[in-house]
């Protein structure tokens, strides 16, 4: 098991494509590390690069200490689990699983336990002696784990694991990941485009756009503190909502001055932070969660406010309320009790104590 | 919905009125009339030719009497007919397996080129196969010329001694293998190429990851993933290679005394050149349980293995 640090590292394709824009990452030993962001944001070209898949245009790798740019992906000790599993179609799968261990000279009793035992961990005991094609995506799923375990490699590397699979199998397969990580503890760099997979699994979570990363932190952290606005947009489901106003200083307290001429109060505890912006052009911004039906409008930092819903979504536990700000498009989730109709107004409190300002000009989080 | 099936699919003798147009609506009626055309080709120029041939074959020779397996008790005795035997399998079988090496060899070159320069170098690798072997056969003859051609001019360039080339068993057993080797690679070439574009890049990505080295890959992914291609491609070139006339009868025609004829061109010899046809037939009737046997074991492997896999 060990550590792996990326030093600037840049992977230029043929053609100038900068993939991958230099970035600097630690990951400590143990640690389920989960690279996420939108499609062709270089996630996989960084989980490539660490597996020696690609070449690296520059910048430094290394794993467990050791700079790795020059070794093989065979004397990596890494081992990874791909999209659509990379099974050998001709193998059975105890071979799948043995091949790697086989390669290496280990004797047949050895192999036999490590593969008895992932299989196991796994329940995939029963199938042992099938070929990939006679089973279903999860068990190729766990057989491509399997694959991995049996080595006890330094680092699992994970591009997109469950994106094959149904939604259902997808959340169970997700439960399990993270019960082998619990299982086995080595250090895990899972790579995928749902930020939920990420938020679940994750003891950090990377948040990369446009072959840089946005954000390195705690799920947790990237939820309450986002530091950009394209982590704030791209962490949490609806995504938050972005609502062009203006910073203003009144009546000894600063508010936020909304279109429509709607005026939140700013928590007393928020004033330090925002003092020096009053007067200024922001983003406002606020997830779904924190604009709901009217209630708490006693305690003191839940402002009230009107809007008119264009579209209601029933989800069940939940309605999501769409409505338009100015021109922008604003997300509620109302409690499903709560009187939410189209084109009725609806009375609703803001949780302003979970707002976010932003500058409009570069995206920061003030 | 299942009954509406039923009903359509029943067979047209229950509904006389309307069972003309019901037939043509079914299936498997269009699918017979679709391959009726292939059908009687292969009736015609395959079953028909082979069953007169098995009945030319229990003829005498001016084809008057039945003799039952007189014809082949005969060949059995005869130590030119023994000779062929050996030169048949001798040629198929190392023809074949120099093919199968050289198109692996060359298939797996192209496949590292960049597929700028491939496509280059694929069809000027092609053209062996795609000349008419009886003209370019022509040219080999020429070049196998004993005193004016270019090889022993060649040769002689450097100091070796000219060699008899079609004029002796040996060599002469070698220039047709060389010939077909070069008429018949390009063949294996192409269809190898297919077969290794078709193994998936994951597949080595995961092999590479696991700890094999280049050879390492060949030995544990890309060849087995071929197994079916090789095997299927084998057996096609064996009996092609098998059935081989045009080379060897313009390159030696059998010669010299006979030891480089196979089944193909003795049965022309016996049959056509000597006049007893159901002697001829008899040998190229030969051929038959050799490869059918071949054939039988290679396609239940391949069968066998296609279920397995993808
Ligand atoms: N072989 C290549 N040649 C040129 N450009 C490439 C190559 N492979 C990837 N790219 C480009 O590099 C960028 C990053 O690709 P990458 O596969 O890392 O994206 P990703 O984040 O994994 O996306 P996805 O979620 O769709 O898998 C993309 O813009 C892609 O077009
Ligand atoms: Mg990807």
């Amino acid at each position: 098991m060990a550590q792996v640090a990326l030093r600037k590292v840049v992977k230029a394709y043929e053609g100038g494509v900068q993939a991958v824009k230099g970035i600097d990452l630690d990951i400590a030993d143990h640690e389920f590390v989960v690279l996420v962001g939108p499609s062709g944001c270089g996630k996989s070209t960084t989980l490539r690069m660490i597996a020696g898949l690609e070449e690296i245009s520059d910048g430094e790798i290394s794993i467990g200490g050791r700079v790795v740019n020059d070794v093989p992906p065979r004397d990596r000790d890494i081992a990874m689990v791909f999209q659509n599993y990379a099974l050998y179609p001709h193998m059975t799968v105890f071979d799948n699983m043995a091949f790697g261990l086989m390669l290496r000279k280990f004797d047949k009793a050895e192999i036999k336990r490590r593969v008895d035992n992932a299989a196991r961990i796994l329940e995939i005991g029963p199938l042992l002696d099938r070929k990939p094609k006679a089973l279903s995506g999860g068990q190729r799923q766990r057989v491509a784990m399997g694959r991995a375990i049996v080595r006890d490699p330094k680092v699992f590397l994970f591009d997109e694991p469950l994106s094959n699979l149904d939604a259902k199998l997808r959340v169970q397969m997700r439960t399990e990941i993270k019960k082998v990580h619990q299982t086995v503890r080595t250090t895990t760099i899972y790579v995928t485009h749902d930020q939920v997979e990420a938020m679940t699994l994750a003891d950090r979570v990377v948040v990369m756009n446009g072959g840089i990363i946005e954000q390195v932190g705690p799920p947790q952290e990237l939820y309450h503190n986002p530091k950009t606005r394209f982590v704030a947009g791209f962490i949490g489901s609806p995504a938050m909502n972005f609502i062009p106003g203006r910073l203003e200083n009144g009546a000894g307290a600063l508010r936020v001055h909304l279109p429509g001429d709607i005026v939140l109060p700013v928590p007393a505890e928020r004033t330090e932070r925002y003092k020096a912006l009053a007067g200024r052009e922001v983003l406002f911004g606020i997830r779904p969660e924190h604009l709901t039906e009217a209630k708490n409008l006693d305690r003191p930092h839940v402002a009230a406010m009107t809007a008119t819903p264009e579209v209601t979504e029933p989800m069940g536990m939940e309605t999501l309320v769409h409505f338009k700000m100015n021109g922008a498009e604003i997300c509620g989730r109302v409690d499903p009790g709560a009187p939410a109709q189209p084109g009725h107004p609806l009375p609703m409190a803001v949780d302003m104590s979970n707002m976010h300002l932003l500058d409009p000009q570069t995206g920061r989080v003030l | 919905m299942s009954q509406g099936t039923l009903i359509a699919s029943a067979p047209p003798a229950v509904a006389p009125r309307g069972g003309l147009r019901r037939l043509a609506r079914r299936n498997s009626t269009i699918a017979f009339l679709l391959t009726l055309p292939l059908i009687l080709l292969i009736l015609g120029l395959v079953v028909y030719p082979f069953l007169y041939a098995l009945y030319l074959s229990t003829l005498n020779k001016r084809m008057t009497r039945f003799i039952g397996l007189e014809n082949f008790t005969f060949l059995f005795t005869r130590e030119t007919f023994w000779n062929v035997v050996f030169q048949s399998v001798l040629f198929a079988v190392s023809a074949v397996v120099l093919k199968a090496l050289i198109g692996f060899i060359l298939a797996h070159v192209l496949h590292a080129l960049p597929s700028k320069g491939q496509r280059k170098w694929r069809g000027m690798l092609l053209v062996p196969w795609v000349v008419p072997p009886a003209i370019s056969t022509l040219a080999w003859w020429w070049l196998f010329d004993p005193s004016y051609s270019a090889f022993n001019w060649a040769l002689m360039g450097i100091g070796v001694d000219p060699v008899p080339w079609l004029g002796q068993s040996g060599w002469a057993r070698f220039s047709v293998i060389l010939v077909n080797v070069w008429y018949g690679s390009p063949f294996f070439m192409i269809m190898y190429l297919a077969a290794l574009k078709s193994v998936p890049d994951q597949l080595y990505e995961a092999a590479a990851i696991d700890g094999a080295t280049g050879w390492q890959k060949l030995r544990h992914v890309t060849f087995p993933m071929m197994r079916n291609i090789i095997s299927i491609t084998v057996l096609f070139s064996l009996i092609v290679t098998f059935a081989n006339f045009d080379i060897v009868r313009i390159l030696t025609n059998g010669g010299p005394q006979d030891t480089t004829h196979v089944f193909a061109t003795y049965a022309f010899q016996v049959g056509i050149q000597s006049g007893d046809i159901p002697l001829g037939a008899s040998v190229s009737l030969f051929m038959f349980p050799l490869l059918a046997v071949f054939a039988i074991f290679t396609l239940r492997g391949v069968n066998k293995r296609s279920k397995e896999m993808a």
